[in-house]
């Protein structure tokens, strides 16, 4: 009966021990997360992931420039532009949605091959697959297809608020131009992407599109040709297109955003106060 | 050890009555007392004339071995070199008795430029007016970026996302039937964006509804920056140019509305709520 106490006491004192070396509080396992040389050599100094980060003006200031998605900003911006009927996030919430698309958009290539043609069907046939047996395909679909259409209309009142706020004028016209190619490339996606799904909506809605330009003078049969990869739409433009949407659209739209960016901080951040 | 200097009382009386404050009028005197200090002990006061600052430099000479005062006259042709007058030091005389003072301690007594070099001083830069940076940038109400701005934005990003999810969830894109070349859908419409183009077509030929007007209409667009030389931002010093943007964003979305609603079969006219909805997105 003793050695039964005994081993239970045992048990107990163990246990006791056990409990005093495992960190007990959220608020330990935070500190030797961060106090390691993985995690310092991760986070430069000043970061807010970093242990002993302070509120403190050189705090703050570190925090925008040791991380390399805050360091779009400078470390100081107007107050003016915090006020939210300003800038209503457009340009943001653009950028934002470009992120989104691009994440959905690598989804989707998981399950989707561009090819057409009697007898290979096999993009509708990816199409339908994707909705009804992917996990969460549908859903993903629907949020690319609702983000595009999202994304050309933030990018059209961005384009309004900025006009309205004069905020094209001296030294900033270079990036207004900018943001008109950004514009155009912006419609260039979402319509390259409008005939991957190769229904009769896809394809009669990019008949109509490059019809009219077709119509281009001196060579808008040429450009029709090679944007069709042939006289008609096929197979061959469904390919084109789909490498154009994923690949070289993204591409020149990502150099275009860099540019504009950049250009916002060079010109003087934000414009106004009006 | 050092004892107590004693005031000139007379001197300290005559300046506090002049009404020099009682600081000064003690320096003063305690200066007076030194002097007279000296005076006593047959020693010189004040600088010397001309005349025997010229003798305390022949001796010097005499002391030093009088070679020196030839090499250093006419020695350096640099810059910053001037022809040395008989009556002052050369610089090589002027090294000797520097580092005589400091005990020839054997780096030649100089800091800096040696004391031996025939440049008194040296030439750093030449900087025009021009060149002189004229920081006049006005005090702007900033504020820190972390946490202001991005916790702004970091909201509008969750709400983005949500409205997405949330359509996402209740509203499903189309898919249609398989792609048939041979089989026209009446009517055939662009994405929504390019529909009031092709609303235009309506009344234009292809070539202007298709490419001159967007072609055009984006090249004004980007050149409205540069042609707009207004400076002003305010919207009451621009109302022509808001005007011409709201007259032409108007027409734009009715013409967009026109296409999207108002179309129906062969692209003819009609009214949605009698004929029902011809539009995708």
């Amino acid at each position: 009966m003793s050695r039964m106490s005994d081993f239970l006491s045992d048990v107990k004192k163990r246990r006791e021990e056990l409990k005093a070396k495992r960190p007990s509080s959220f608020g330990d396992v935070k500190t030797s997360v961060q106090d390691n040389v993985i995690w310092k050599s991760i986070f430069r100094p000043g970061s807010i992931y970093r242990k002993g980060y302070r509120d403190t003006s050189r705090d703050r200031a570190l925090a925008a420039m040791n991380n390399v998605l805050y360091h779009l900003h400078p470390v100081k911006v107007k107050r003016h532009g915090l006020k939210l009927t300003y800038t209503y996030c457009l340009g943001g919430l653009s950028f934002f949605l470009f992120i989104l698309l691009t994440i959905t958009g690598i989804f989707l290539m998981f399950f989707y091959r561009p090819t057409a043609g009697a007898g290979s069907e096999l993009a509708y046939l990816d199409m339908r697959n994707l909705s009804a047996s992917v996990t969460f395909g549908h859903l993903v679909r629907n949020m690319h297809r609702w983000g595009a259409h999202l994304m050309v209309f933030t990018v059209f009142l961005h384009m309004a608020r900025v006009f309205y706020h004069g905020a094209y004028k001296p030294p900033r016209e270079f990036n207004w131009v900018v943001g008109v190619i950004l514009l155009t490339l912006t419609l260039l996606l979402s319509f390259t992407g409008y005939l991957l799904p190769w229904d009769q909506l896809a394809i009669w809605a990019v008949t109509v599109g490059t019809e009219m330009m077709g119509f281009t003078p001196v060579f808008g049969k040429q450009v029709q040709f090679v944007l069709l990869g042939g006289v008609e739409i096929g197979p061959n433009t469904l390919l084109r297109w789909y490498v154009l949407h994923v690949l070289f659209v993204p591409f020149v739209t990502v150099i275009f955003l860099a540019v504009h960016f950049w250009r916002i901080r060079k010109d003087g951040g934000i414009s106004g106060p009006l | 050890m050092s004892e107590e200097v004693q005031i000139d009382q007379e001197v300290y009386d005559r300046l506090i009555a002049e009404g020099k404050s009682e600081r000064i009028a003690r320096a003063k005197a305690k200066a007076a007392s030194v002097r007279k200090g000296k005076v006593a002990a047959g020693q010189e006061l004040g600088p010397k004339s001309p005349e025997e600052n010229q003798q305390a430099l022949a001796a010097f000479r005499e002391r030093s071995g009088g070679g020196a005062a030839t090499a250093g006259a006419g020695g350096g042709a640099a810059t910053a070199t001037k022809e040395v007058p008989a009556s002052r030091l050369s610089p090589e005389e002027r090294a000797a008795r520097v580092s005589a003072s400091l005990g020839g301690n054997g780096n030649g007594g100089s800091i800096g430029v040696p004391a031996s070099s025939a440049h008194t001083h040296r030439l750093l830069a030449l900087v025009p007016p021009a060149g002189i940076q004229q920081v006049q940038s006005k005090q702007q109400d900033k504020v820190y970026t972390w946490p202001h701005l991005l916790i702004v934005e970091f909201v509008a990003l969750l709400a983005m996302t949500a409205v997405v999810l949330v359509t996402s969830f209740f509203l499903d894109a189309p898919l249609g039937a398989l792609a048939n070349p041979n089989l026209t859908p009446n009517p055939s419409k662009a994405p929504w964006y390019f529909l009031g183009l092709q609303e235009l077509l309506r009344y234009f030929h292809p070539m202007v509804a298709g490419v001159t007007i967007p072609g055009v209409g984006l090249i004004v667009l980007g050149a409205a920056a540069y042609v707009d030389k207004n400076p002003s931002a305010k919207p009451e010093n621009r109302k022509f140019a808001n005007m011409a943007m709201t007259f032409f964003l108007v027409m734009w979305t009715v013409f967009v509305f026109a296409g999207s609603f108002f179309r129906g079969p062969g692209f003819n006219w009609v009214w949605p709520w009698v004929d029902g909805l011809f539009f995708e997105l």
